[in-house]
């Protein structure tokens, strides 16, 4: 079956070190993090990282007490997405355009606050907010930014953990090549940040990063790691079929070649690096690369122990003779922005296409031989000898892998 | 209570729950929802925070009764004085 090629044509993000792609990208070549401390109710201080955009930008203060952080942050995003791409959303068919917006999890920001609420006034439930099931329903980001813009086409969320990002961005590409939407917003979202339960959950589990300097919390590969760094944020892409985006002149910002989901079907928690080996490899497949063609690997690595090793495990397994093939992580700067992570870290690399750079890993003062990987990039950017393409792991609890392969456009 | 403080204070609950809209010049006798912008969630909200902050329970059946500041005065002010 022929498919129609699919391209990026707009971005719009927001992330702990940027709200623009142009501060994001800044800030990632000059080793920039964002992360910083905060009070979460019930667990005190943590390093995490917050989004500091202007929600005002797009929204009204009605809509801010009325809606979720998650909304906000995907209106924010749609709107800059669309702002980017040069379309004009007065102009379109909103029925012809979908939303498919990445989540970890929602809705536990929302409940964790109705019960903090009635636990005011005696767990009495009639203080239980009627905003409630609008608030937590698990279509809420993207429902919100189909109610803000006037989009009347599908308009979902895809949960898939911590993979959700890349998944959006897949959902989007094949909506947009079965003609189900003629434009397609698609990528991912998280406010994690504003629920105690996720730090809680990975403390108990052994796997909450923590520093002295919360700069420094985020810290894949170092053999000093000692976990995941919770952050919100999140990453729209306008995507068009090639033919629509020529039609009108758009600037091409990268063309999707390639992309695969798989499941590990081993553990809740514990990855396998065979199956995210052979999610690589079915990406690459799919795009009609070798692996040598891959001039970035943008890696998913969280900073857990085990995560990382099998991350590197996996990228050894299908890039072990390839030279010229770099390897860097986002989560070093920015912590795991969840359900957004898959969509802002390889948004992040997308620059490389015009400048030439591979930005660095941060935080790795002291590499874990088991992290050991030929052409990690460590601490300042590296001048690739080309970059034609790049490939983006994102994998999630449950043992949810996805990979996505965009190659700089060439007609 | 005044029936101008009870006024007084449904406006200070409006505020909250509508933050973009001026309200220094609503007309008492004029339907709130024919000059403000005001839905029927927000009016849920109206009756959340007159529970929260005052105690005072508004049933489904007497929502009409809140439609303009001249008629929650009305009904609120009594509810008012039964609390003190």
């Amino acid at each position: 079956m022929e498919l129609s090629r699919i391209v990026i044509t707009g971005i719009g993000l927001t992330s702990p070190n940027g709200d623009s792609l142009a501060e994001y990208r800044r800030n990632l070549l000059d080793g920039i993090s964002g992360i910083e401390w905060i009070d979460r109710r019930y667990m005190g201080r943590v390093p995490a990282g917050v989004c500091h955009f202007d929600p005002l930008k797009y929204q009204k203060k009605k809509a801010l007490r009325i809606g979720t952080r998650a909304g906000s942050i995907a209106i924010y995003c749609a709107r800059e997405a669309i702002a980017d791409s040069g379309l004009d959303l007065e102009a379109l068919d909103r029925s012809r355009i979908g939303i498919y917006v990445g989540t970890t999890e929602h809705g536990n920001v929302e409940t964790e606050n109705e019960i903090h609420n009635i636990s005011q006034f005696g767990f009495d439930t009639r203080y239980w907010s009627h905003h409630h099931n609008p608030r937590t329903v698990a279509n809420n980001p993207a429902g919100e930014v189909s109610v803000t813009l006037k989009i009347t086409g599908p308009a979902y969320t895809i949960g898939a953990a911590c993979a959700a990002g890349n998944c959006g961005l897949i959902q989007a590409t094949q909506m947009l090549q079965l003609g189900e939407v003629d434009l397609a917003l698609g990528g991912g979202v998280s406010e994690s940040i504003h629920t105690f339960g996720i730090f809680a959950g990975f403390k108990s589990q052994g796997a909450l990063g923590m520093h002295e300097d919360p700069t420094k919390a985020s810290r894949p590969f170092d053999r000093d790691r000692n976990g995941i760094v919770v952050s919100e944020g999140g990453c729209l892409y306008t995507l068009e079929r090639l033919e629509d985006a020529k039609a009108r002149g758009a600037r091409i910002m990268g063309e999707v070649v390639g992309h695969h989901i798989n499941s590990d079907s081993t553990d809740y928690v514990l990855p396998n690096a065979e199956r995210q080996a052979e999610c690589m490899e079915a990406a690459l497949k799919r795009a009609g690369l070798q692996p040598g063609e891959i001039d970035i690997v943008s890696s998913h690595a969280t900073a857990t122990p085990q995560g990382d090793i099998h991350e590197c495990e996996a990228i050894r397994r299908v890039f072990s003779d390839c030279p010229d093939t770099s390897v860097n992580n986002t989560k070093s700067f920015i912590g795991h922005t969840m359900g957004a992570a898959g969509a802002l870290e390889l948004a992040g690399n997308l620059p490389a296409f015009e400048d030439g750079l591979v930005h660095p890993t941060i935080n790795l003062e002291n590499l874990d031989p088991e992290c050991n990987l030929p052409n990690l990039v460590v601490g300042r950017p590296k001048a690739a000898k080309r970059v034609d393409a790049i490939l983006n792991n994102s994998f999630g609890m449950l043992g949810i892998n996805s990979a996505v392969i965009i190659k700089r456009f060439s007609d | 209570m005044t029936k101008d403080e009870c006024k007084k204070i449904v406006i200070e609950i409006i505020a909250d729950i509508a933050p973009d809209e001026d309200l220094s010049d609503v007309k008492p006798d004029v339907r709130l929802r024919d000059q403000l912008e005001l839905d029927s969630m927000d009016f849920l909200d109206i009756v959340m925070e007159l529970r929260k902050r005052y105690q005072i329970e508004v049933p489904e059946a007497d929502y009409i009764q809140l439609a303009s500041l001249d008629s929650c005065a009305e009904y609120l002010t009594p509810k008012f004085d039964a609390l003190v």
